[in-house]
């Protein structure tokens, strides 16, 4: 390795150098987790209480009748198993957007953003190490489901790939969006409280939408309103190898809209930070 | 010589607050200079224009010739920095967090651990590279952040009060191991301070206070012009405020 040359000579930043940097923050996400045991478990218990307490309760209060994709009626566990993959990369979302507030605090956000790269690319690239971590969550889950009777075609396990890692994208830049907002810690409280039971309850996620519609038409219009809604129908049909086309664009473009937003945000002359003071708040 | 870090002109507010006004400051390459400044006097605000973190609103700050703001990419290529608060990561070793520091620069992870390790070796700590940050004492941690912002090889070490909280020896240690640097690598420093005892006369100052620069040159010239004995009599007469005691 020629590694001798003059220390300052200035490189050009090629697809290589991208690449590793990317690899490098993703691998980082990653070993955080895997140091973090606690949070994977917490990760994995949430949905599987659903499915195996909550699930089990209302099976026989809540019929759900064939609706796409379904071909046949499914057992209630089979029709909020995509609510609960949904809700693992929610949660895993927005952790991802308190452990940007405390990157701030402690300082670790600033060693990011001083790397060459810009400043939306290394975003992404965080972006994506939160989209592995919620993946694998999302797998072991599914695993886990699979010996409660939640036993999609073999085929949708790959399909799924795909609409997981847009879902993730979403979430999580909603909470990289959300995350440049907060200006402490313990604001993420609110967050817990006014974005994640909000969004998981009112969307498609524990119940079909034509019975919120039953229950009340403006819920009804309110969960349609909800990108979360859109995120859950792209995973269900996705299992069952079929794809919605309008909660694709939907969720492709809620993604669009909340990273660029993140990134405004986080731009040194324009967004929020600058205007506050910087990451921990410069004196 | 050719010129590490060059500012000219740089103004910066926060709302109605004037944080810096007109800073003029250069470090030339194999330079020490000791940005001397009480909390609050913009230090930090400084350093956080230069490392980009948010942009310089008028004036011009170059690292390397390569303007911050208009080629962020080049710039900061040269720029290493050993920030206020510990922006190490506690959970991981401390061989991972330079490799993922050298990934931040798009260096390879091969690259990044032979890097690591050199670095490591020159400040003494290549047995505990495979030990948790939090492990580490607070002048081992500080070290490791030195040996961390050396890794792309930069032309330029900003430290941001690196001896902060360190005893007496640790605080010595990163003295002697950065101005080790600066003969070795030609590497130029620019080291935010309040404690006095840490610049030497050869030394170059800056004395920046509520925002301005009160005075600049050499150490020694400082002190004459002040017609002060030392550096901390002179700063106390240029700002009219008491210099907190040097004591760790």
């Amino acid at each position: 390795m020629n590694d001798k040359a003059s220390p300052h000579v200035t490189r050009a930043l090629g697809p290589v150098e991208y690449y590793r940097c990317m690899a490098g923050i993703v691998w980082r996400e990653g070993l955080r987790f895997v140091q973090q045991r606690g949070r994977f478990i917490a990760a994995l218990v949430r949905p599987l209480v659903w499915l195996f307490i909550f699930a089990a309760g209302f099976r026989s209060v809540l019929g759900v009748s064939i609706i796409p994709p379904y071909s046949t009626y499914v057992l209630y566990e089979v029709y909020i198993t995509p609510g609960l993959i949904g809700m693992i990369q929610l949660f895993n979302g927005m952790q991802s957007s308190l452990s940007m507030v405390y990157d701030r605090e402690v300082g670790t956000m600033r060693s990011l953003l001083v790397s060459p790269f810009p400043r939306w690319f290394l975003l992404t690239s965080k972006l994506a190490g939160g989209v592995a971590v919620s993946i694998v969550q999302v797998y072991v889950f599914l695993l886990i489901a699979w010996f409660w009777e939640v036993e999609p075609p073999i085929a949708g396990y790959f399909a799924l790939l795909p609409a997981l890692v847009l879902s993730g994208l979403m979430l999580g830049s909603l909470g990289l969006m959300l995350s440049s907002v907060i200006k402490q810690l313990e604001n993420f409280a609110g967050v817990m409280n006014f974005v994640i039971f909000p969004m998981f309850f009112l969307s498609s996620a524990l119940y079909p939408l034509w019975r919120m519609k039953e229950a009340s038409p403006l819920l009804y219009q309110i969960c349609q309103l909800n990108p979360f809604t859109y995120a859950v129908e792209l995973i269900r049909f996705a299992m069952y190898l079929k794809v919605d086309w309008f909660s694709l664009v939907t969720v492709a473009t809620c993604t669009l809209v909340f990273l660029s937003l993140a990134v405004f945000a986080y731009n040194p002359s324009k967004g929020l930070i600058a205007r506050r003071g910087g990451p921990g708040g410069a004196s | 010589m050719t010129t590490a870090l060059s500012i000219r002109g740089v103004s910066h507010s926060f709302g109605a607050r004037k944080a810096l006004v007109d800073v003029n400051l250069d470090v030339a390459s194999g330079q020490f200079c000791a940005l001397l400044g009480l909390n609050g006097a913009g230090k930090t605000t400084l350093f956080s224009l230069i490392t980009r973190l948010y942009d310089n609103v008028s004036g011009s700050i170059e690292v390397l010739g390569h303007d911050v703001r208009r080629q962020p990419v080049k710039a900061l290529q040269h720029l290493g920095v050993v920030f206020q608060n510990r922006t190490v990561d506690a959970d991981l070793s401390v061989l991972q967090n330079l490799t993922y520091h050298a990934a931040l620069h798009g260096l390879s992870a091969a690259q990044g651990r032979e890097r690591g390790m050199a670095e490591l070796d020159r400040i003494g700590l290549a047995d505990r590279a495979n030990d948790k940050i939090r492990s580490l004492s607070g002048g081992q941690a500080r070290r490791v952040e030195i040996a961390r912002a050396l890794v792309h090889r930069p032309a330029l070490l900003l430290l941001d009060e690196p001896t902060i909280g360190l005893d007496v020896g640790s605080r010595q240690d990163i003295q002697d191991h950065v101005r080790r640097l600066m003969s070795e690598d030609g590497l130029g420093v620019l080291w935010a301070t309040h404690l006095m005892d840490e610049v030497q006369d050869a030394d170059q100052a800056v004395i920046l206070h509520r925002g301005k620069v009160l005075a600049s040159g050499t150490v020694e010239t400082i002190v004459e012009h002040a017609g002060a004995p030392s550096i901390k009599d002179a700063f106390t007469g240029l700002t009219g405020q008491l210099v907190m005691e040097d004591v760790a």
